[in-house]
C-alpha cells in the first residue's frame, strides 16, 4: 500500500512547533522592525503552512505527481500575484 | 469449461480473485491506485481553492501597498487576543484531525470518532469566537456600508480594509461551515463502520480539506491582525 502511517509523536511535535511559531509571530509584531515586520510575519506563515502541508497533509510521503499538482497551485498563484503587482507598479511609467 | 463475461471473452479467474475486494471500484487496478487517484483529485481541487482565495489575497496586497498607514490603523482596531486564540484553536483542530486520520488508518473506530468530534467542537469554537469579533465590528460601526464610521484618518481607505477583512474571513468561515458538514458525514460513516485499515480514504481526503482551511487562516492571521502592531 502507498499509505504511510505517521506516528502520533510526529503530529504532536509538529503541533508544538506550530504553536511556538504562532506565539513568536504575535510577539514579534509588537516590535518595530521597519520593513522587516511583514517579511518576518509572512516567512513564519510560510514556514507554518509548509509544516502543515508536509506532515499533517502527508506531502512528505506523497507521490511525485501529487507534489507537482500541489506545486502548480503555488506556480499559478505566483503568476496571479506577480503580474497583478507588476501591472499596478508600472502604471506611472508614462514615458512612451 | 472457462467462464465468459457479457461480451463473450474468457474471464481470467485468477485476476478477478485477487481484485475482488468490496472497497475497490472496478475501474481501478488495485487499492493503491484507487487511493492515489482520490488523493490526487483532492489536491487538484485544493489547487483551485488556492487560486479562489488568491484573488482576494491579490486585492489585499495591492491596497496594502497603496494605503499602508490606514491598513495599520484599521488592523490595530481588530482584537489581537481573540485572533491569536482563534489561531491556536484552529491549529489544535488540525492536530485532532491528523489524529483522527491516524486512528482510522490503524482501525480504531472509537478513537476516530472521538477525534472527529473534537475537531468539530474546535471548528465550532473558532466560528463562535469569530462571531464575537463580528459582533464587535457591528457595534463599532466598522462594517462597510452606510453606517460605517472610522475614527482615524482616511475612513474611505479603512472601509476598503474592512471590506477585505469581511470578504476574506467570511469566505474562510464559509469553508469552516462546509468543513463541519463534511465532518458530520465522516462521523456518521465511521459510526456505521464504513472504514477499515484497508479503506478509510474519505477520512484522509476530508482531512486534507480541513488542513487547507487551517493554512488559509495561517496567512489571514498575520495579514489582517499583525499590520504595524508596534505603533
Amino acid at each position: 500500500m502507498s499509505q504511510h502511517i505517521v506516528p502520533r509523536s510526529t503530529y504532536v511535535a509538529i503541533y508544538l512547533a506550530l504553536m511556538v511559531l504562532t506565539a513568536v509571530t504575535t510577539g514579534v509584531a509588537f516590535f518595530d522592525l521597519g520593513l522587516a515586520n511583514p517579511v518576518v510575519a509572512l516567512s513564519i506563515a510560510v514556514l507554518k503552512a509548509s509544516l502543515v502541508v508536509l506532515f499533517f497533509m502527508h506531502m512528505r510521503w506523497s507521490s511525485r505527481l501529487t507534489m507537482v499538482v500541489a506545486g502548480s497551485a503555488l506556480f499559478w498563484l505566483g503568476i496571479m500575484l506577480v503580474l497583478t503587482m507588476s501591472d499596478y507598479a508600472t502604471r506611472g511609467w508614462a514615458w512612451f | 469449461m472457462p467462464r465468459e463475461d457479457s461480451i463473450g471473452a474468457a474471464v481470467d479467474d485468477t485476476r478477478t480473485a485477487t481484485v475482488h475486494e468490496p472497497e475497490l471500484k472496478h475501474h481501478f487496478d488495485d487499492m493503491a491506485q484507487q487511493h492515489e487517484a482520490a488523493t490526487l483529485g483532492m489536491w487538484l481541487f485544493l489547487a483551485t481553492e488556492v487560486l479562489f482565495f488568491g484573488g482576494l489575497f491579490a486585492a489585499y496586497m495591492l491596497y496594502r501597498v497603496w494605503y499602508p498607514g490606514t491598513f495599520g490603523d484599521a488592523s490595530r482596531s481588530l482584537d489581537i487576543t481573540l485572533g491569536t486564540i482563534n489561531t491556536a484553536v484552529l491549529i489544535t483542530s488540525s492536530l485532532t484531525m491528523a489524529m483522527a486520520v491516524h486512528a482510522a488508518a490503524t482501525g480504531e473506530r472509537r478513537t476516530t470518532m472521538i477525534f472527529i468530534v473534537l475537531t468539530m467542537v474546535l471548528g465550532a469554537a473558532f466560528l463562535g469566537i469569530k462571531g464575537v469579533e463580528y459582533y464587535e465590528k457591528f457595534a463599532e460601526h466598522h462594517v462597510p456600508g452606510l453606517s460605517f464610521h472610522f475614527e482615524g484618518q482616511a475612513p474611505e481607505r479603512a472601509q476598503l480594509f474592512f471590506s477585505l477583512y469581511f470578504a476574506m474571513t467570511g469566505l474562510h468561515a464559509l469553508h469552516m461551515i462546509i468543513g463541519l458538514g463534511i465532518m458530520s458525514v465522516i462521523l456518521y460513516m465511521t459510526w456505521r463502520g464504513a472504514f477499515s485499515t484497508r479503506w478509510h480514504t474519505p477520512v484522509e481526503i476530508s482531512g486534507l480539506y480541513w488542513h487547507f482551511v487551517d493554512i488559509v487562516w495561517i496567512f489571514l492571521f498575520p495579514l489582517l491582525y499583525l499590520v504595524d502592531r508596534h505603533k
